[in-house]
């Protein structure tokens, strides 16, 4: 029984998991937007069977033999098991109401999404790829930013995707980048806000310094709202606030209109 | 004068070589021997000491309150500077400098974090992290500088961009975001140089570049060493740890191939003698430079790509 009931984690109400799931992961009492897995993403927002999955295949290495409480090598494996994925994005193609995408998707759920070599490739190759086949660009960004465990490396993925959209420039399909809670740090310091349009859902966090690092710097409380999507639509930082069920409309639109 | 833990038995030595001199000078008596004696034995314990410096210990050198900032290389490399102010949409931040030069007689941009030498100056210059205004100026003279085909050449010297309010309510990160995309198409040699502390994506953002090089006693790293011991250890004072195990060190970094070549400092480090370190920097800039005017506008483009695309370690599993 336990697995099929869960709670929502903002007004509380007891919610049946497969009408939760129905829903996207959206509360259907406060239209909370609950996290949601990289995988029901691109399922719920393409066309119906038409994605094929790209690099499915490519796990992250340990180049600073890393260890804090476990070690890194460790720690990823463990997640590979428990989450049935190598590391925190999912890739592939496939259409959107008919328009060619290439399309990709970050599972928070592997170590707070962060960016370390693997998704720095991943999100590289997808891009590269987008140009290639001259299809639109559309990623789903929820990552604390720059894999710490990586060093260097995840730093440099910052530079690597965002070289990357230098050149998606050159082609006529534009990159559709959708922040979700949250977005922060490396990944949206780089090619999360480098969207041709750029879409948030509801109530997202989404910056560059986490707030507790801001608090820690300015020693001051930090206002309600700060950081979240409606902040960002207000300072004209982002396009447009969409919920969840939405999405898959809005960015078909969006594809269509600015598309050749 | 700022004196480091680790430099302190050099110093000790320094001064007693000092006093002897005065000694001498004052009352006509021949130390001569002595002092030779003493700063032979000075220069083998700096030899020593900076031999085995530990990852920590170069943090602090690369945060050295006398090391060398980039408005002192421009005094030491450039002649002609006219800096350049503002981006145009709200605000100068001097946190982040820029301006054309003289290299070698030829035009060049230069941009660079700058931080102040004492309370007044840094607050100005907000201890060398900028606001969005910052990269939203060099990402503005980085458009100036291949519109007239002037190679940029950029020093990173902070501890990250600023964590504000305003910062986000400016959009920092979109501002670092699009310096990354327009650094990355510049049509003309962009050579970057980590001076000191190269923290984060505060740093990277004017590090897209057909080379990079490091100073010595440089450190890159994409979290600083206490914010990684605050989030992985529970506390910041684990810091030296966190240093070592973020392998942040120009050693580590040409190691990983992120590095193309460390820039020897002068011995101590480079606040010991910035104009000697100022002529190594010059002497390698000069010659990436010269390799990278062979190269055409297009080939710089791809020459770049190549550079970051390759950056990364992964494997196919089952």
């Amino acid at each position: 029984m336990e697995g099929l009931w869960t709670k929502c984690e903002v007004c509380e109400e007891i919610l049946h998991r497969p009408d939760l799931e129905q829903a996207q992961n959206v509360c259907p009492r406060c239209q909370h937007h609950l996290p949601l897995a990289a995988r029901a993403r691109l399922t719920a927002v393409l066309d119906r069977d038409s994605f094929e999955e790209m690099d499915g295949a490519l796990g992250p290495l340990d180049p600073l033999t890393f260890s804090d409480s476990k070690r890194y090598r460790d720690r990823t494996r463990g997640l590979r098991k428990a989450l049935g994925m190598p590391d925190a994005f999912v890739a592939g193609t496939g259409r959107l109401d008919g328009h060619p995408v290439a399309a990709g998707a970050f599972e928070f759920e592997f170590m707070g999404g962060s960016m370390g070599s693997v998704v720095g490739e991943k999100v590289t190759r997808l891009i590269e790829k987008a140009l290639e086949k001259d299809a639109a660009l559309v990623l789903f960004s929820a990552s604390g930013g720059a894999r710490m465990q990586e060093g260097v490396y995840s730093l440099m993925q910052m530079a690597k995707t965002s070289a990357a959209l230098a050149r998606f420039r050159r082609g006529r399909r534009p990159y559709v980048s959708v922040l979700c809670h949250p977005t922060t740090g490396g990944v949206a310091a780089s090619f999360a806000w480098l969207g041709d349009v750029i879409l948030a859902e509801p109530h997202a966090l989404i910056g560059f310094a986490g707030p507790r690092v801001i608090e820690q710097t300015i020693r001051q409380k930090l206002p309600d709202g700060f950081q979240r999507s409606e902040f960002l639509l207000e300072h004209g930082m982002i396009d447009a606030i969409v919920p969840r069920a939405q999405l898959r409309d809005k960015i078909a639109q969006i594809v269509g209109l600015l598309g050749p | 004068m700022t004196v480091l833990d680790f430099e302190k038995p050099i110093r000790e030595l320094e001064r007693k070589i000092d006093e002897l001199k005065e000694l001498a000078s004052g009352e006509g008596v021949d130390f001569d021997e002595e002092i030779r004696k003493l700063e032979r034995k000075a220069r083998r314990l700096q030899v020593e000491i900076f031999s085995d410096l530990s990852p920590w210990q170069i943090v602090q050198l690369a945060r050295h309150a006398e090391r060398p900032y980039v408005l002192d290389y421009v005094q030491f490399l450039f002649t002609d500077f006219a800096e350049l102010h503002g981006d145009r949409r709200f605000a100068e931040d001097p946190a982040l400098i820029g301006g054309f030069a003289r290299f070698d007689g030829e035009p060049v941009l230069v941009l660079g974090h700058q931080k102040g030498r004492n309370t007044k100056e840094n607050l100005l210059r907000n201890f060398g992290m900028p606001r969005p205004e910052g990269y939203r100026k060099a990402t503005r003279l980085a458009r100036l500088a291949a519109r007239f085909g002037r190679p940029v050449l950029t020093f990173i010297d902070t501890s990250g961009a600023y964590p504000g309010i305003g910062s986000e309510e400016r959009g920092q990160a979109q501002a670092i975001a699009e310096c990354l995309e327009t650094m990355a198409g510049l049509p003309v040699p962009v050579i970057a140089t980590v001076i000191g502390e190269g923290g984060s994506g505060g740093a990277l953002a004017i590090g897209v570049g057909n080379r990079i090089l490091m100073l010595q006693y440089a450190y890159y790293s994409v979290i600083s060493p206490e914010g990684c011991s605050s989030i992985l250890f529970r506390e910041p004072t684990r810091a030296p740890r966190a240093a070592e195990a973020l392998k942040l060190t120009a050693g580590d970094l040409r190691g990983f191939g992120v590095v193309d070549e460390v820039v020897l400092e002068s011995p101590g480090g480079a606040h010991r003698d910035p104009a000697r370190t100022a002529e190594n920097l010059g002497r390698a800039l000069r010659q990436h430079l010269a390799q990278l005017r062979a190269l055409s506008p297009d080939e710089l483009v791809e020459d770049r790509y190549r550079r970051f695309r390759g950056m990364g370690v992964f494997e196919q599993v089952e």
